[in-house]
Order: C-alpha cells, then structure tokens, then sequence
C-alpha cells in the first residue's frame, strides 16, 4: 500500500455571500487517482491554475476533499482526530520562503514544528543538528533567517520539516521565488533527501527541468491528472505536453525536431549528454 | 542596507548580565525601579546611583549606548524640571515677575530628573543585554499566571516574536512600495502635512494587502508544521533559573532591603 493515496479526489472552492450561502463553486481537482510509494520521487506538473498546489495541499490536511478519499500512510485526512498525525508524516514546504519561516533565529525555526510536536528537549536539539546537517545548513544556524539568500531559506524550510521526520515531503513549487543558483541548490538538497533518507518527495512545479529526475511525473490540466508515467514517457510526447500549456526541456525539444526532420535519435531524451550520445552513434 | 536594522537595542557582549535569566533581569529592573521611588535622600540616591554604575560595569555594554535611550526623553525631562521648580511654592529664591524659584521646587525637579533618568537608564541595561526573543520568552513565563483569568499569554507571546521576525521584511517591503510608487510618479517629499500624508495612500494600501497575504501564508504554514497553540507544546530553549540567577535574587533582595530600611529611619 502506498504511502499517499488518493481515490477519486474531487474539490471544489466554494464562495460565500455576505450571509454565508454558497453563490459560487469551482472545480479545482477532478476525480484525481494516485498512489505514491514509500520512497518515490513524484512530480507534479501543470501550469497556473491546474489545480497542482490545491492537490499538495490535500496530503497535508490543509485541505479536507469534497469527494473521494485521500489517505497518507493510511490514515484518511478527513478525519480530525488524526490531523495532527497526518501533518506529521506529511511535511510541506512553500512557495515564498518569507512566508513560512517563524522563527527569529535558523535553529529555532527548525525546532518550531518538533516543539509543536510535543517533544522533549534533548531530543529537538538532536533532531534539529540532525535536520540542519542533512541541508547543509549547519554554519549559519545562529544567524537570522532575514540575513539568508532566497535558496538558503528554503533550505531551512526544508530542515524545519524534516525535524518533524516525516514519512514524506510535499514541496509546492518551492523554488518558483527563486534565482537559477537557489533552485539548484534547492533541488539538489530534496535529491539528497531522497536517496540518502529515502524520504518520499512530491515535488510540485511547472519547471520542467525540475522533473527529469523524478521516479514518475503526473502531469495536471484543469483540475485532472492528463498524463502519467516517467519522465522518459512523458516528454516523448512533446506535442500533447504543448497543448496542456507546458514547455519541454531544450535538449529535449530539439531532439524533438531533430527527429522530425529525419535525424535518427530516441524519444524523450532528457539530458544533454544523452542527445550528444545518440547523435555520435547514429552517425 | 534596511535588512541589517536591529530590532530592539541589543547590544552582544559576553557579561554576566547577557547570560543571566530574562525574567531574573525582567525583575531586577522591576525592583530597581521600584528603589528609585523608595529612595529620596541624598544618601539614598547615592545608593542607587553606586547599584546603576555597578550594574553598567558587570554589563560590559559602552556606556554611551545608555545614555542613548535619554535622546528620547529630553523634552519631558526639561519640561517635568522647569514645571518642579517654578510651580513649587516654599521658601523664594529668586524671582522674576511672576516667576520665582523655590528651594523645594529646585529639590522636587532634582529628585525628578534623578528618578526619570535612572528608570530610562535602568530599562535600557535590561534591553541592551537581552534579545527580543528572550525577553518575550521570559514575560511569556512571568505571565503565565494570568492564564488562569483567561489571558491568552502564549498567544500574546507568539504574536510578539512573529511581529519582531516579519519588522524588517514589511520595513523592507515597504521600501520596495515606495520606490515601485516613485517610478509611476508618486511624491513622497513635498507639501503639507495634510498633503503628505494623502500621499502615504498608495503606499499603504499595497503594504497592508500584502501584509494580510504574508499572514494568510505564514498561518497556513504553521499549521502545516502541527501548531495548534500553546498546549502540549515543548519548548527547544526551556527557561531555567541558574545559580547566578538565584545570586542575583539575593543581592536584588539586598538592594531592596536597604531601600525600604533607609525609607522607614527616614534617610
């Protein structure tokens, strides 16, 4: 059984008038299938307004479906009781750094979610040196998180997750507010996380750079999951990509039109290196 | 450049004051406070005066950030002395027209100016050698007491810190605003107070929406990281009285004690 489950998940955003009465409703997610193993890096593409960010932020209990089920380590995150257990297993990490780092100083931030927790004080130092050394975030743990690049921040973020152990890590589009430099170094860290911790990713965003090295891509238009499978699959079909609003990586789009204009190379090639291979060999 | 603002006047040092507990420090400058209303002799102000210049030296904070705080309190000084002295009646001095000078009103306005500037200076050793954080931590335990009558201390105490963290991203914010208003042609300098501040519209209608936004998100993520207020919770950096703590109590009692004796004998 998978980590994160969801069966037949479906949404809607209702607005209210002044008196309370629901005068509008938006479909965000649509009768949304997944199951996510322990271990697994998923991403989540789709462009604004997919409904992508409205999805992560079922498997963290911020929101409850309207329909169907959504299940985290198989405990379903309709039911209250368990909320703050499904917020345990489930960490998420934002979008704006700014905006979810409470504390004053690096270490006390990472020791805000264990403190929640209720646990004891020896052990939040652990967890936190531990959470810090696993970002590489140790040297600047003193320091106010204000003092921080961007990608630092959302390092510490990271950590301040990871301090909690959770079985996985939701990040939504963690690195939209970022400079080519933080995103790497975002990314590298969640990488990190997940093959020497075996820490379950799903990583939310709309850079297709992002999601090449994930185990399987889902990929979001208008509230629906419209394509699945790895990267590979994925993004051999260039064309269908384009028409849900998303751009395919470079190499990728120009072994794309290589092919179409009769050069002989693979489908879904991801890396440069990969093209400059298949190119030597098919000479 | 506005990131490196400090919030407070924290000045870092490695003294026995720094290390101190913050409500130890919270109530030492409670009872010191607290002496300069007990003291009203000469001798007894030299008591006072020999505990504040004791406690500048163990704080190893520059003097001058001291006498910092003073800035701020010039005028009420001057005014409070020049009130004392010529509004006392008693035994004239000098006078000019219907001003005249008393000797107990140049006594009053003395023993006033003495006991404001020793409440800004007391306060100011307290700021200067703890952290804002710690200073909500120890008034969030000092306080706690009060959630008996329904007082929401920690969430006060939370609200503090979250306040101290996001000063310098709004100042920062607002920065941006201001300038972002200064290209499409906005005036900040010019015209009257009326005028200038009709002006500070633009700037803060976008800061206040953007400041409910931050708010919305930070919510958001602090739920997302298991917050639910203050029960159950566990603290990373629990507050413990020390044994310099407990020195301190017994010379703050000491001090005390010689205030209430010099007051009973009359000194």
């Amino acid at each position: 059984m998978g980590i994160i489950k969801a069966l037949k998940l479906g949404f809607d955003y209702q607005r209210y008038d002044d008196d309370g009465n629901v005068v509008d409703m938006q479909r965000a997610v649509n009768d949304v299938n997944l199951d996510i193993e322990a271990g697994e890096f998923v991403a989540v593409l789709g462009h604004n307004g997919s409904g992508k960010s409205t999805l992560a932020k079922h498997m963290n209990a911020l929101l409850i479906p309207t329909e169907g089920t959504m299940l985290v380590d198989g405990i379903d995150t309709a039911r209250e009781t368990k909320l703050w257990k499904v917020r345990q297993k489930a960490g998420m990490v934002f979008q704006n750094p700014d905006n979810q780092i409470i504390g004053t100083v690096v270490e006390e931030d990472v020791g805000f979610g264990p403190e929640n927790m209720g646990i004891p004080t020896d052990d939040i130092w652990k967890r936190v040196d531990d959470s810090l050394e696993k970002v590489g975030m140790t040297a600047y743990r003193y320091q106010s998180p204000n003092k921080l690049s961007g990608g630092q921040k959302q390092r510490v973020a990271i950590a301040g997750v990871m301090a909690m152990r959770p079985r996985c890590i939701i990040l939504d589009e963690p690195t939209a507010m970022l400079d080519p430099n933080g995103r790497k170094e975002v990314l590298e860290a969640v990488r990190e996380l997940n093959r020497k911790e075996k820490v379950t990713v799903i990583l939310i965003t709309h850079y297709m750079e992002e999601v090449i090295h994930a185990d399987r891509v889902y990929v979001m238009d208008s509230g629906n999951v419209v394509m699945q499978g790895n990267p590979k699959e994925i993004f051999s079909q260039v064309d269908t990509l384009k028409a849900y609003g998303l751009d395919v990586p470079q190499v990728t789009l120009l072994a794309y039109e290589l092919k179409k204009s009769g050069v002989d190379v693979p489908d879904g090639i991801l890396t440069t290196e990969e093209l400059v291979s298949a190119l030597c060999q098919s000479n | 450049m506005i990131r490196d603002i400090t919030i407070g006047q924290y000045y870092p040092a490695k003294s026995v004051l720094h290390r101190l507990d913050p409500r130890t420090k919270f109530l030492g400058t409670l009872g010191f406070l607290i002496s300069v209303f007990l003291f009203h002799t000469f001798l007894g102000y030299a008591v006072a005066t020999a505990f504040l210049v004791a406690m500048i030296a163990i704080s190893k904070v520059p003097v001058k950030f001291m006498f910092k705080g003073l800035k701020a309190i010039v005028m009420i000084l001057l005014i409070t002395v020049v009130f004392n002295i010529i509004l006392t009646p008693g035994e004239v001095l000098w006078r000019f027209g219907i001003i005249k000078v008393t000797r107990e009103g140049l006594v009053l306005a003395g023993r006033m100016a003495i006991r404001l500037v020793y409440l800004v200076i007391g306060s100011s050793i307290m700021t200067l050698t703890t952290t804002p954080n710690q200073l909500t931590d120890g008034l969030e335990r000092l306080l706690r007491p009060l959630n008996k009558i329904r007082v929401p201390v920690h969430e006060i105490a939370m609200m503090m810190s979250i306040a101290l963290r996001f000063i310098p991203i709004l100042l920062e914010e607002t920065d941006k605003i201001m300038k972002a208003q200064i290209a499409r042609g906005a005036d900040f300098e010019n015209g009257n107070l009326i005028q200038k501040a009709k002006n500070m519209v633009p700037l803060l209608v976008p800061l206040f929406i953007s400041a409910f936004r931050r708010a919305n998100d930070l919510a958001m993520a602090m739920e997302a990281r298991c917050y639910h207020g203050g029960d159950h919770r566990t603290q990373m950096k629990p507050l413990h009285y020390e044994k310099r703590d407990y020195i301190a109590f017994v010379i703050l009692a000491a001090y005390l004690a010689v205030g209430v004796v010099f007051r009973a004998v009359g000194l």
